[in-house]
């Protein structure tokens, strides 16, 4: 049984269901992320497990131990904030000792753990500022210090880079993701940016609706989703129209090319199926003389072309509609003129169909 | 022209203002003849009766401050993380002290917890004591009210409470080391009102038949001269020393308060 497991999880404001029957087991250690748009239900789960909401029905188990209907202050839970959250009347220090005094810990212990803290946070010469004297990535740390000091079973962290600058969020990702390996911490994730999600988590969660619609590691829901939702939400996405001639077979025709997909279709001879594709597995050619027949190829114009340093995100037209393509910055290879005329290739294997 | 016009307007109010605050001071150093003197100062500090008094107020006052806190703090944190749609009627509740009359609600007082009634509070020295702790209570309620919901309303209140709860805290904890630090500059604002009240207060100390400053005040209007005049200078003193700590609290609190 995992370590925190979650199951059939309801939870209704009045008549409004706000999240539907949510299951999910987290391993001892494990780091795992809820993403999904905002207002489907990823915080009212979080809320749930902290106890500061009462699940309409369902259970919460931690370690085998059914805390369902426990009080907040007894679960033994960290949690970080969006809002940082610290006590603004306390120094550093005492923020992250808080915990500790609660739980009565001796003085002596709380200035060991504390000092510990802070190292582990990298501000181990902050513990006498005040919350306010502190940068909002400085803030959040000392919120994760605080959390982690009381040694809880579970942490949960509520879209805590969300309110910081690009710059330190990217930074901080890595930082809370270390210190959640060194600790093996099992960890909830709260997030709305799926690069987020892909780059710290073992699994991710992709929510909608108040359910979960795919649970899995970032590379299977990135190159494999299994709903039309997570295939949209997760990465960016060009969908293309086809026309299955043999379903089981998985052949298709695009714009009356032939396409082999790796898998079966389910849907009849004749039908139209919707296929995606990420930007990363289309490749353009510059000089369309060079496709021999037989090889599929989508005649296109270049429409924008986006330089964002290590990637060059090219819009192309196509009679199927636009597509977007990354392309890899090489210093010989200046990326392709507005209007060009280019052929774009991609494999059936790299297709994604939508359900 | 019109920079006069309001330089005379500020003028008429600092005469209307001050003129008689003049005059009193001046009356009140007049007690021996022909010269100033704080003879009349002398004379109210050396009044047992006065001593008796004021004392009694400012331990009333100080009993009210404890005692509106210990109401007040907790249920405007209550109304605002779990009902926060009761505030309306909150003001409304709080704000009826101010209008109705001291005199109908210590009248009502007395009916209810007269010696003859299912709680008679009038019965005993200490049960009366009570009562008009109560009553001052109220009375300081507007502002301790709107003090402590500003003050409140100035934190993210249910982050932090969720925070500390989250390690550990039960709800005493909750109010006590997180709620009433991060409150206390606008409590000790309420406070100071609360004190200013209760140290002038004449209708429920009189109607209750407590020995209180205000009755003492009111006697020593009708009985003496020149102490009067210098228990209004002190009072008035009193006040401000009142309103110039609020304001002091509140720029002492600047460096904590932070900017997001
Ligand atoms: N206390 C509440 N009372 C009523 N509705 C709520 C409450 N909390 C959340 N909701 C509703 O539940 C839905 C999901 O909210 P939330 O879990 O915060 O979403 P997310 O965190 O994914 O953005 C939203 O539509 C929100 O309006
Ligand atoms: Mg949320």
């Amino acid at each position: 049984m995992a370590y925190l497991d979650l199951s059939a999880l309801q939870k209704s404001f009045g008549a409004n269901q706000v999240v539907k029957s949510f299951d999910l087991g987290v391993a001892k250690g494990e780091f795992v992320s809820l993403l999904g748009p905002s207002g489907c239900g990823k915080t009212t789960v979080l809320r749930m497990v902290a106890g500061f909401e009462t699940p309409t029905h369902g259970a919460i188990k931690i370690d085998g131990q059914d805390v369902t209907h426990l009080r907040p202050n007894q679960r033994n839970i960290g949690m970080v904030f969006q809002a940082y959250a610290l006590f603004p009347n306390l120094t550093v220090a005492q923020n992250v000792g808080f915990g500790l005094k609660i739980a009565g810990v001796s003085a002596k212990e709380i200035i060991a753990r504390v000092a510990e803290m802070l190292a582990l946070i990298g501000l181990p010469e902050m513990g006498a500022r005040y919350p306010f004297q502190l940068s909002g990535g400085q803030q959040q740390r000392v919120a994760l210090a605080r959390a982690l000091a009381p040694r809880p079973r579970v942490l949960l962290l509520d879209e805590p880079l969300s309110a910081l600058d690009a710059k330190i969020r990217v930074s901080l990702r890595a930082e809370i993701r270390d210190i959640q390996r060194k600790l093996g911490i099992t960890t909830i994730f709260v997030t709305h940016d799926q690069e987020e999600a892909l780059s710290m988590s073992d699994r991710v969660v992709v929510m909608n609706g108040g359910r979960a619609e795919q649970v899995g590691a970032p590379f299977e829901i990135y190159n494999h989703p299994k709903t039309r939702f997570v295939a949209q939400f997760v990465g960016t996405l060009n969908t293309l129209d086809a026309i299955v001639t043999n379903p089981a077979g998985g052949e298709v025709t695009v714009q009356g090319q032939p396409l082999r997909l790796p898998q079966a279709i389910s849907a009849q001879a004749g039908a139209t199926v919707g296929l995606a594709l990420r930007p990363e597995v289309v490749h353009l050619e510059a000089d369309a003389d060079q496709i021999s027949r037989g090889d599929f190829a989508l005649p296109a114009r270049i429409a924008a072309v986006q330089f964002l340093g290590a990637v060059i995100r090219v819009k192309a037209e196509t009679a199927a509609g636009a597509i977007s393509l990354d392309l890899f910055n090489r210093p010989d290879a200046p990326p392709p003129p507005l209007g060009a005329e280019v052929a774009l290739r991609f494999r059936g294997q790299d297709v994604i169909v939508l359900a | 022209m019109k920079r006069i016009l309001s330089w005379a307007a500020i003028a008429v109010g600092v005469v209307y203002f001050f003129l008689p605050l003049v005059g009193m001071l001046e009356f009140s150093l007049k007690m021996r003849r022909g010269e100033y003197s704080l003879d009349a100062y002398r004379s109210v500090m050396g009044d047992p009766q006065f001593q008796a008094t004021f004392g009694y107020s400012v331990v009333m006052a100080c009993l009210t401050i404890v005692f509106g806190v210990l109401v007040v703090v907790p249920t405007v944190f209550w109304v605002r993380l779990k009902l926060p749609r009761l505030r309306p009627f909150m003001e409304f509740i709080t704000l009826l002290p101010l209008v109705i009359p001291p005199i109908v609600i210590v009248f009502g007082y007395i009916r209810l917890f007269n010696t003859s009634s299912w709680l008679p509070l009038t019965g005993t020295t200490l049960g009366t004591d009570f009562l008009l702790m109560c009553g001052y209570a109220v009375l300081a309620l507007p502002y301790m009210y709107r003090a402590v919901d500003t003050g409140l309303a100035a934190i993210d209140l249910r982050t932090l409470t969720e925070a500390a709860q989250s390690l550990g805290a039960g709800w005493i904890t909750v109010l006590a080391k997180v709620i009433l630090p991060n409150v206390l500059v606008a409590v000790l604002s309420g406070a100071f009102l609360t004190f200013a009240i209760v140290i002038g207060e004449y209708v429920f100390a009189a109607l209750l038949d407590r020995p209180a400053f205000g009755p003492y005040l009111v006697w020593a209007g009708g009985n003496k001269a020149y102490e009067p005049a210098a228990l209004a200078v002190m009072t008035f003193a009193l006040t401000w020393a009142c309103m110039m700590l609020i304001q002091l609290a509140t720029k002492f609190s600047k460096h904590t308060r932070m900017p997001r």
